[in-house]
């Protein structure tokens, strides 16, 4: 088992410095940021002190040098907008999002797993028709519009919650709603599908024959075995979620890390942008981990 | 499969038809709606501004209502049709075609080179799609044709990974190893014996995906990294109206209910193609039947 993670783990840190090397050239693509921070009335020399000072006169190659060398002293460089070290400003934004996302991907699961339950149940029942239109509707909605529609209803028209920030536990309420929709309607498919299959294999009947009450087999035998494909989904939706949270946190204002990413962005704050994407890199990467790990505690198969 | 019988069969379907209907709507306005209702879109009306939905004062092009220059909704929703379903169009089929010659070849490849097509859609595949495309967008400029190609680019793991597990199984079949035998090329293979059993697959998958690709579209152009203004897309009015939420909710609701009605239209229709395609299924002996009868 720990050859199978540590390999997959091999795999993943590659992918991960692959990725490191992508932004940091195609940021630098993005042009020199002196001229968005300088004055339009500094001097050159102002100017040419100003990208000294930050490395951006000395050649790409020398630049990614340094970066690499200073990222195993553990030093991601200064935020040049905030003036602060940019991995601050990621750390403090990293735990809104990932409160989010967490809450988000725990109720998506727990919802989906009864859902499709119960809709794979009778399959072509009522239930699992009205089941599977919600599920379709909910891969078909535009996430930004959904927010927008949202804050139309419940904050302009019914002034029930708050239209942006964050702070009481009604900040949460749309925000979460919001990005529960995709991943809810992808894992209560996936549950569907492989509950169905799970509830027609012979131990299944076994289990009926010998008498085991019906709530027992469906939420215990089959759905230890449907666990498998609903985990492997759950974790490529994490990258997804993060999607989803970048738009989420754009119409409500979160101070979360797709925020200050799409800021860091527009701003030229290369530094800034590099310390966002490793948070959230490794914690996608962790998280992988997390996944290979319960998928073999769950199929024995894998811990040979 | 004859054409008359495929639509008799989608006429049993009501959903699957009605989603037909719409889409053949949004598809005809996506090529003659910039031509039909150009003029319309762009006059600005200083008498008409601000219109709320469902007023017919004004005349049929503000039922949808009219934003503060006094445009109608209703032109600006059926002349951006062309960029949405454009754009997202484009996409589909480039990355169908591209990750699906790269699938290929990583599935005939015994060497290395398969190895490392895998790890690079590892990499693609792990981190969020929607960053890479903004960064990518920010780099070069946000000229449609790039954004077909940051889109495609998000969606060839998909198509990689499929036509790449599919040629994996078919290239140990018997025919394949035939006509290894009596010479044949790498190439000639390849286009002769697995494209035909690899493309409705991919086909398929494309189908899927075009109501993905629409909604990622959608999310670029709200948030300010997609077409640009004066150009419209859906997705680029939903993020206009937003300013007007309080006074104008007609704005972006309209254009984002136009998005999702033909997400879901998609969605639904590839779902019954996919069905009616498998002969494994009950439609799909429908449609043998069908073509039989």
């Amino acid at each position: 088992m720990s050859g199978y993670i540590l390999r997959r783990g091999g795999q993943s840190l590659v992918a991960l410095m692959a990725l490191l090397v992508l932004v940091f050239f195609l940021s630098r693509l993005t042009g020199n940021p002196t001229d968005l921070y300088m004055p339009m009335d500094a001097s050159l020399d102002q100017r040419e002190a100003f990208a000294t000072k930050h490395g951006f006169n000395d050649p790409l190659y020398v630049q990614f040098g340094t970066y690499l060398v200073n990222i195993a002293k553990f030093d991601f460089g200064d935020s040049i907008f905030q003036g602060r070290p940019a991995m601050q400003a990621a750390l403090e934004a990293f735990p809104v999002t990932l409160r989010l996302a967490l809450i988000t991907m725990v109720l998506a699961l727990g919802l989906s797993v009864l859902i499709g339950s119960l809709a794979a149940y009778r399959p072509g029942g009522l239930f699992d028709r009205v089941a599977s239109l919600l599920t379709i509707s909910s891969a078909s909605t535009p996430d930004f519009w959904l927010a927008i529609v949202g804050i139309l209803i419940f904050s302009v028209t019914l002034g029930w919650l708050p239209t942006s920030g964050t702070g009481t536990f009604w900040h949460w309420l749309l925000p979460i709603g919001v990005l529960l929709v995709r991943p809810l309607g992808l894992l209560t498919q996936v549950v569907r599908m492989s509950m169905i299959s799970a509830l027609a294999a012979p131990y299944v009947k076994t289990a009926r024959a010998k008498g085991a009450p019906k709530r027992r087999v469906v939420f215990v035998h089959a759905l230890r075995n449907s666990m498998l494909s609903v985990i492997t989904v759950a974790g490529d939706q994490a990258a997804a979620l993060i999607n989803g949270a970048v738009v989420v946190e754009t119409v409500f204002g979160w101070p979360g890390i797709g925020n200050l990413m799409i800021a860091a962005i527009k701003q030229r704050d290369f530094a800034v942008l590099q310390a966002c994407i490793l948070v959230t890199a490794v914690a996608i990467f962790l998280m992988n981990i997390l996944i290979d790990f319960a998928y073999s505690r769950l199929d024995p198969r894998i811990r040979g | 499969m004859k054409l008359t019988n495929a639509f008799a069969l989608l006429r049993r379907d009501k959903l699957a038809f009605v989603a037909a209907i719409y889409l053949v709507v949004v598809v005809v306005l996506a090529i003659i709606g910039p031509e039909l209702f150009g003029k319309t879109a762009t006059a600005i009306n200083l008498r008409a501004r601000n219109l709320p939905s469902f007023d017919l004062n004004q005349g049929w092009e503000y039922y949808l209502g009219s934003d503060s220059l006094g445009r109608s909704v209703l032109a600006r929703i059926m002349v951006g049709a062309r960029n949405t379903i454009g754009i997202a169009f484009g996409s589909v089929i480039a990355s169908l075609c591209i990750g699906g010659a790269i699938g290929i070849v990583a599935g005939l490849s015994r060497g290395a080179l398969g190895n490392i097509i895998v790890r690079s859609v590892d990499v693609i595949m792990s981190f969020p799609s929607l960053l890479l495309a903004l960064i990518v967008l920010y780099v070069l400029g946000t000229d449609p044709v790039n954004i077909i190609v940051v889109l495609a680019i998000t969606r060839l793991p998909v198509y990689i990974r499929t036509a790449r597990a599919e040629v994996l199984e078919i290239r140990e079949r018997a025919f394949v190893s035939a006509a290894r035998v009596m010479g044949a090329s790498g190439f000639h293979i390849a286009i002769r014996h697995i494209v035909p059993l690899v493309l409705p697959t991919l086909l398929i998958i494309a189908a899927l995906d075009f109501a993905y690709v629409m909604l990622a579209e959608s999310a670029l152009s709200f948030l300010g990294m997609g077409v640009q203004p004066p150009d419209v897309t859906w997705g680029l009015m939903v993020a206009e109206g937003r300013a007007y939420i309080n006074v104008a909710w007609w704005l972006s609701f309209w254009p984002g209910l136009a998005i999702m009605l033909t997400a879901i239209a998609a969605n639904l229709l590839a779902s019954w193609f996919r069905l009616a395609a498998d002969p494994t299924l009950a439609a799909g002996r429908k449609l043998a039947d069908a073509a039989h009868a």
